[in-house]
C-alpha cells in the first residue's frame, strides 16, 4: 500500500544533480515524505510536527557529505535526531542500593504485564539474580494460575493470595516472604487498568506508597497507536513510572509508540520483547528503533560498512563501466564477494530495509550457500562467456552446470537476474550525474 | 445503549471533540480548515490512506455544492464516515443449526472476554452455548475460560495445555452435537498475523470446523483493540487473507483511543463490524452502530 521510505526519497533525488548545500526547498520535500512514515509509524502527531521542526531546523543550509546523496544526508539527520529523541543510550535495568530491589509492572490490559514479569524474572535469572514474583492482579480470570504457571516454568516462586482482595496486602505480604527465601529482586505484576479508571489509578498510587518500588516500569504494547501518549502522561502524573518494557515487538508494528511516550514524557524504554518465549527480553537499542521506525533497516550502519569495506577505485572503476554499459559477470562475482566481506551474511542482509508490508527484504531467500553455488556458476564460465553471456546456449549451459556441480536451471536463473540487474543499473547510470560516480557505495545499497 | 456508549465516548473524546468544534465553528474553508481536519483523523489512529481519501473526497463535495457553511460541511462528514462504515451486517447465527463461531486476533486483544460477553448476549436470547479452549498455547488460559464457563454457566471442551487445537474443536463439535447446543464460541491464542505457522494452525482448525458443519455456520471474528494504530490494517489483512473474516469486534473503546483504525480498515476491507466492547464485564457489549458511532466522535 505505501511504498517504502527509501523509494519514495529515490525518487525525490533522483531528480536532483546539484551537491553542494540542502535547500529549504529539497529539505522539505523530503521532510514531507518523513513525516508520512513517522504517522504510518504510529509516531503522535503532535510529536512528529515538533521533531520535522527540529530536523528542518537542521538540515537546511548543511553540507551534503561527499559520500552521501542529499536524500542520505537528511535521513542521517533524521536517524541521530531520533536516536537523540529515545535517550541515545540503551535501556538499562538497575538495582537498589539496598536488596531487594523491586520491581512494579503496570499497564492497560491485555499490554503484556505477566508474561512480561516473567521475562523479566528470567532475564534477571540469567543475570545471577534470585528473582521473586508476586501475582496482584485480582480481577482477571485465572490472572494468578498464569503467572503461576510460567513461574513454575522458571523455577522462580510465586506469592500469590486468593483469598484476599486488597492489593496492598497481598503486595506487602508477597515481599516479606520474597524476603524470607533470601530473594534480592521482586517483581509485582498488577491487573490490567484502564488510565482513566481513578479507582483502579488509587489501587497502584496505593500500592506504590505502601511498598516504595524501585523501579515502576509501564508495559506498552507495540502495536498502540496515536492514544499512547495519553496512556502514558496518566501513568506518569498518577505514578511517576520510572521507564518503559515494549512488547510484541515481532510482529511487523514499526512501534512509534515508543517514541511518542519517550518525547512527552522524558522516560526511557529499558527493555524490548521480540517473541512469545520466555527468554525473549532484551535490552533497548535506540539506533534499532529508529530505523524501525523510518522502516529503513540499518540502512546507515550498512552505508558506513559499505564505505568502510569497498576500495574506492575498484567502485569508482565499477560505476564507470556500468555507465559505458561494460556491466559483466565478473563484476557481479565481485559484488557478491564484497557483500560477503562487509560481515557475516545474515548480518548484512538484516541491515538491509524491509520491504513494505512484508518481513522480507529485497534479499530474503538468498542466503550464504545460494551465493556459493552463484560463485561457482560464474567460475565455470570462461571468460568470454562471462562477458557476453547472451553467448551461453543450451549446451554451455549444460557444461556450466556440470562444471559447476549445480542444475541447468540454477544457472538459467542467475543469468536471468544477471540480465535483470543490468538493466536496472542501465536505468541507473541513465540519471548519469556526476556525482553518482563518485560516491563510494555499492550500486545494490543505493537509495 | 446509545447514551452509554455516547458517555464513554465523550469522556476520551473531549480533546478530539474540542478540536472539531471549534473547527467547524470558524467560517472559512480554507487550506488551514482541511489540514486540520486531517489532522485530527490521523490523531484519531484512521491513518494517512483512509484520511486523504475522506478529505479528498469531502474537498470535491464541498466544492460540487458549493458548499460554504462550515456546519453544513460537518454534517456531510460524518455521512461520508458512516457511508464507510455502513456494511451489511448478517445475522450472526442461523437458528435450528449447529453454529461455530471462530474468535481470532492478537494477543491480548480481548478475545477470551469478548467469548464471555457473546456468551453472555446468547444465553440471553434463549440459545445453548459450548465453549472450545483453543488456546492451548498459553499459561492459563483455559484456567481463564473455563472461570468463565463457571460463571456463566457454560461448558468448555478443553484437552491439556500444548495439544492440537484443531482436535479441541472436533471434540466440541461432538460435544455440542450430543448436547443440542446451538453455538460453539472457539477461544483461540493469540499470535501475531505475522507467524505464517500460527495462521496455518487457524486455516487448520477451520477447516475441521467447516468438514463437521456446513460452510455457512462456520464463521470467523476478528477481535480487535481499538488501542491499535496503523498496524492494525496488517492485522486485519493477513487474517482476512487467512481465514476469510466474517466479522470484527472492536474491544477497549471504554478507554481513550478512539478506535479510528476501523474507519481505515472499512475502506479498505469492508468486514461488517458486530459489536464493540465498553468494559471488562459479560454485558459491557454493545451493537456496533455506524451512526451512533460517528455522532458520538463528533459530538
Ligand atoms: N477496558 C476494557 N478491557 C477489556 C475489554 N475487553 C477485554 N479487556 C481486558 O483485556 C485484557 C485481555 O483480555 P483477554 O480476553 O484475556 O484477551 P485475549 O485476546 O484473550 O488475550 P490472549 O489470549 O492472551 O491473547 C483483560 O484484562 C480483559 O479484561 C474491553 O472492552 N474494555
Ligand atoms: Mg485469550
Amino acid at each position: 500500500m505505501f511504498e517504502s521510505l527509501s523509494t519514495k526519497l529515490q525518487n525525490i533525488f533522483s531528480k536532483l544533480k546539484t551537491y553542494g548545500r540542502l535547500n529549504e526547498k529539497q529539505v522539505e520535500e523530503v521532510l514531507r515524505e518523513i513525516k508520512l512514515a513517522l504517522l504510518e509509524a504510529d509516531v503522535n502527531f503532535k510529536v512528529v510536527k515538533s521533531f520535522i521542526a527540529k530536523v528542518k531546523e537542521r538540515a537546511v543550509g548543511v553540507e551534503v557529505m561527499k559520500s552521501l546523496t542529499p536524500a542520505q544526508q537528511i535521513i542521517k539527520i533524521v536517524n541521530e535526531e531520533l536516536i537523540d529523541l529515545m535517550g541515545g543510550a540503551p535501556g538499562k535495568i538497575t538495582f537498589a542500593p539496598k536488596s531487594p530491589t523491586i520491581y512494579m509492572l503496570v499497564g492497560l490490559q491485555g499490554s503484556g504485564k505477566t508474561t512480561s514479569a516473567a521475562k523479566l524474572a528470567n532475564y534477571l535469572k540469567t543475570m545471577g539474580k534470585k528473582p521473586f514474583l508476586i501475582a496482584a492482579d485480582i480481577y482477571r480470570p485465572a490472572a494468578i494460575d498464569q503467572l503461576e504457571s510460567l513461574g513454575k516454568e522458571l523455577s522462580v516462586s510465586v506469592y500469590s493470595d486468593r483469598k484476599s482482595n486488597k492489593c496492598e496486602e497481598i503486595v506487602r505480604s508477597g515481599i516479606k516472604q520474597g524476603i524470607a527465601k533470601g530473594s534480592d529482586t521482586i517483581i509485582i505484576d498488577t491487573a490490567g487498568r484502564l488510565h482513566i479508571d481513578d479507582e483502579m489509578m488509587d489501587e497502584l498510587e496505593n500500592v506504590k506508597r505502601a511498598v516504595r518500588p524501585h523501579q515502576i516500569l509501564l508495559v506498552v504494547d507495540a502495536m498502540t497507536g496515536q492514544d499512547a501518549v495519553n496512556i502514558a502522561v496518566s501513568f506518569r502524573d498518577k505514578l511517576d513510572f520510572d521507564g518503559l518494557i515494549l512488547t510484541k515487538l515481532d510482529g511487523d508494528a514499526r512501534g512509534g509508540a515508543a517514541l511518542s511516550i519517550r518525547a512527552v514524557t522524558g522516560k526511557s524504554i529499558k527493555l524490548v520483547s521480540l517473541s512469545e518465549k520466555i527468554d525473549s527480553l532484551q535490552i533497548f537499542y535506540p539506533e534499532r528503533m529508529a530505523s524501525r521506525i523510518l522502516g529503513m533497516g540499518d540502512v546507515l550502519t550498512l552505508i558506513e560498512k559499505a564505505e568502510a569495506t569497498i576500495n574506492k577505485e575498484e567502485a569508482a572503476s565499477l560505476m564507470e563501466r556500468i555507465q559505458k554499459q561494460e556491466f559483466t559477470l565478473n563484476d557481479f562475482l565481485a559484488q557478491m564477494q564484497q557483500i560477503k566481506s562487509m560481515g557475516s551474511f545474515d548480518q548484512v542482509l538484516g541491515m538491509l530495509p524491509k520491504l513494505p508490508g512484508s518481513s522480507k527484504n529485497a534479499f530474503s531467500g538468498v542466503d550464504e550457500e545460494r551465493i556459493k553455488r552463484v560463485e561457482a556458476i560464474i567460475k565455470s564460465m570462461t571468460q568470454e562467456e562471462r562477458k557476453d553471456p547472451k553467448t551461453m546456449n543450451g549446451n554451455r549451459r549444460l557444461r556450466v552446470a556440470k562444471g559447476s556441480g549445480t542444475t541447468t536451471s540454477e544457472v538459467n536463473r542467475l543469468l536471468k537476474q544477471f540480465s535483470e540487474t543490468k538493466k536496472m543499473m542501465k536505468q541507473f547510470s541513465n540519471l548519469g550525474s556526476r556525482a553518482k560516480i563518485s560516491r563510494k557505495i555499492s550500486p545494490f545499497f543505493n537509495f | 445503549m446509545i447514551n452509554r456508549l455516547k458517555d464513554g465516548l465523550k469522556k476520551s473524546r473531549e480533546g478530539f471533540l474540542g478540536q472539531f468544534t471549534g473547527l467547524f465553528r470558524g467560517s472559512l474553508l480554507d487550506e488551514d480548515f482541511w489540514e486540520s481536519m486531517e489532522e485530527i483523523l490521523i490523531q484519531a489512529d484512521v491513518g494517512i490512506c483512509a484520511t486523504t481519501k475522506i478529505s479528498n473526497e469531502l474537498r470535491g463535495l464541498a466544492k460540487k455544492l458549493n458548499i460554504k457553511d462550515p456546519e453544513e460541511l460537518k454534517e456531510l462528514f460524518k455521512k461520508e464516515i458512516v457511508k464507510l462504515l455502513t456494511i451489511n451486517n448478517d445475522n450472526l447465527v442461523d437458528g435450528g443449526y449447529l453454529n461455530l463461531l471462530l474468535f481470532v486476533g492478537v494477543n491480548g486483544v480481548g478475545k477470551t472476554t469478548t467469548i464471555a460477553k457473546m456468551a453472555h448476549k446468547f444465553i440471553n436470547s434463549g440459545e445453548k452455548v459450548i465453549f472450545a479452549a483453543a488456546d492451548t498455547f498459553r499459561a492459563a488460559a483455559i484456567e481463564q475460560l473455563q472461570e468463565w464457563g463457571s460463571r456463566l454457566g457454560v461448558d468448555v471442551i478443553k484437552h491439556q495445555r500444548g495439544g492440537d487445537p484443531a482436535a479441541v474443536v472436533f471434540d466440541a463439535i461432538n460435544a455440542a452435537n450430543t448436547r443440542k447446543a446451538d453455538i460453539i464460541l472457539v477461544d483461540t491464542a493469540g499470535r501475531l498475523h505475522t507467524n505464517v505457522n500460527l495462521m496455518e494452525e487457524l486455516k487448520k482448525i477451520k477447516r475441521v470446523a467447516k468438514n463437521e458443519l456446513s460452510k455457512g455456520l462456520v464463521k470467523t471474528v476478528l477481535v480487535m483493540d481499538a488501542t491499535t494504530g496503523q498496524n492494525g490494517i496488517l492485522q486485519a489483512k493477513l487474517f482476512n487473507e487467512a481465514l476469510n473474516l466474517d466479522a470484527i469486534i472492536l474491544t477497549k473503546l471504554d478507554g481513550t483511543a478512539k478506535g479510528g483504525i476501523v474507519i481505515a480498515i472499512e475502506e479498505e476491507l469492508k468486514i461488517p463490524i458486530w459489536f464493540v466492547g465498553v468494559g471488562e464485564k459479560p454485558d459491557d457489549l454493545q451493537n456496533f452502530d455506524p451512526q451512533v458511532f460517528v455522532e458520538a466522535l463528533f459530538e
